[in-house]
């Protein structure tokens, strides 16, 4: 088993906290794992992505350019990342800031589109969008279990955010559920 | 033991630490500030002494006063960074000194950028300050080996009293992977050279200037003499030789790329070995003659303007050819690209 991912989206949107929570849990499944992140002038807005690979054999490169999986959170992210996607890949899709439309143009990839950003916003934490489509990816692609996505926020959320552990869960739920009675879609064209 | 997620940065100053690293003296800049982060963290804990100097410069001569008292203490920067240090690493090197440095390079040459580069590998094997010197190079690739290289560089830096430089880059200083932060044996070295008071004893004398009748000359032997016994220290990962017709070279975060290329060529049957140089001063030239007497031919990759192949060319002396795959920053190559020269080096024969 190999898993590659890229998370992409605004910087603030909290690409790399997803990306790294998701390594943390892939590492407490007992994976092999890397988070590979962009850093530098992304920091403060402007896009932003990680890399994450997930296997159960040694992981030789953390840079990947052909992904089976991705999360969108925006439109450019979108339009830089989904011509990279493999065949049959899936790309988790936030829907509040991409239209469904876009996915035309990509036929033999899977969408899932979800409303990160309402699920986000219903749970009262607007901010957490990223969590709902960590949740999405994480029901579609059984990649880890979701337990250990829940407790992996435990090790990782740091002292001054410990207040938004439960909201965390509750949005990642929501995007999970989403996920579960929402099949992907394959672009018919 | 559990492991933990951390970044290269991260593994290098738990390294120091677990290495004994008493005292840490920097200046911040990007990509390896989650060292002095770290260290400003636990150096105080521990009774050691982090300080943030006011510039490059300040931080090294303070890490020379700390290390000639023997106690174990070290620097990071990156490449601008380092080459403000560069004064002082001569100093370092002509006083024997046991020193650590790492170096998170980027790109240059000048400000550069901030991306994963290599262009420093003439600057850390042959020495950067001026004079005839080394210091020892150590160049991990994963986060587990930064943790123990960087332990390991204390150890030898005592044992050979010599600078010794952990050469990275913001590829592995930023990516994250698990890290067990097992316990190491790092072996401590009598230090009867150390400036750590003079009561009952006679006083010690730790100077760089020789200006009497050969006087120089023999220090410049004894150091020669000290590189050259240096070289049993010299180590590389070696894999597949076996009925291999080419091998690609690389070091440090590239290598893993590299890896995953060749990985991908011998899935396709193409005969293909995979070497990297853990310690790049001194070079391990063992595997490269090894294999070039055997007819294999080398494809040496690197993030700059081709650097390292003129180690390997040395190390085989011409008994095989040697190709560069030189790509300066600021893109990392994609594990596909590496592999499609590959392939057209093995086609063409």
């Amino acid at each position: 088993m190999k898993f590659e991912v890229i998370l992409a989206g605004f910087g603030g949107q909290g690409i790399l906290f997803a990306g790294n929570l998701l390594a943390q849990a892939g590492m407490e499944a007992g994976l092999r794992v890397t988070f590979l992140p962009v850093y530098g002038p992304e920091m403060r807005g402007g896009t932003c992505n990680c890399t994450v690979v997930l296997s159960d054999r040694e992981i030789a490169s953390p840079v990947v350019t052909r992904p089976k999986a991705l999360v969108i959170m925006n439109l450019p992210s979108f339009e830089k990342f989904v011509p990279r996607l493999k065949p049959r890949g899936l790309a988790v899709v936030n829907e509040n800031l991409v239209p469904r439309e876009r996915a035309a143009g990509f036929p033999g990839r899977r969408f899932l589109f979800l409303p990160a950003d309402d699920l986000a916003e219903e749970e009262g934490a607007p901010g957490l969008a990223n969590m709902a489509a960590l949740g999405a990816l994480v029901a579609a692609t059984r990649v880890v279990p979701p337990e250990k996505v829940l407790s992996g926020l435990e090790s990782l959320l740091p002292e001054h955010r410990r207040h938004l552990l439960e909201a965390n869960r509750r949005v990642f739920k929501r995007g999970y559920e989403f996920a579960l009675r929402n099949s992907a879609t394959a672009s018919e064209r | 033991m559990k492991p933990v997620l951390v970044k290269g940065s991260e593994a290098i100053a738990l390294g120091a630490l677990e290495a004994g690293c008493r005292c840490y003296f920097g200046y911040p800049i990007t990509p390896q500030n989650e060292i002095p982060e770290l260290m400003a963290r636990e150096l105080p804990k521990r009774g050691g002494v982090f300080l943030q100097a006011e510039s490059e410069l300040a931080a090294v001569n303070m890490l020379l006063g700390a290390v000639s008292t023997g106690v174990r203490a070290m620097t990071s920067s990156s490449s601008p960074g380092i080459s403000l240090m560069a004064e002082t690493f001569s100093y370092l090197a002509a006083l024997e000194l046991p020193a650590v440095i790492v170096n998170v390079s980027r790109g240059g040459p000048g400000l550069g950028g901030i991306e994963a580069s290599q262009g420093d590998y003439f600057q850390a094997t042959r020495g950067a300050g001026h004079g005839d010197y080394h210091f020892l190079v150590l160049s991990p690739a994963s986060i587990q080996e930064a943790y123990e290289l960087t332990a390991k560089a204390f150890e030898l830096s005592e044992k050979y009293r010599q600078p010794a430089l952990i050469l990275t880059d913001a590829l592995l200083g930023q990516m994250k992977e698990p890290l067990i932060p097992r316990r190491l044996r790092v072996r401590e070295y009598p230090k009867d050279w150390a400036l750590d008071g003079a009561r009952g004893r006679p006083a010690r004398v730790l100077k760089s200037l020789f200006l009497g009748p050969g006087e120089l000359r023999a220090r410049n032997e004894l150091l020669k003499k000290k590189y050259r016994a240096m070289r049993r220290e010299a180590r590389a990962e070696v894999l597949y030789a076996e009925g291999a017709e080419l091998a690609v070279c690389a070091f440090g975060s590239l290598s893993r790329i590299v890896k995953e290329a060749v990985e991908m060529a011998r899935k396709k049957g193409y005969p293909v070995a995979f070497v990297r140089p853990v310690t790049l001063f001194p070079f391990p030239e063992k595997p490269f003659r090894e294999l070039a007497l055997r007819g294999v031919r080398f494809l040496v990759v690197e993030l700059n303007c081709g650097q390292m192949v003129e180690d390997v060319r040395l190390s085989v002396c011409g008994r095989t050819e040697v190709e560069s795959l030189a790509l300066p920053p600021s893109d990392l190559p994609a594990p596909e690209d590496i592999y499609r020269r590959i392939r057209r080096c093995l086609r063409r024969r």
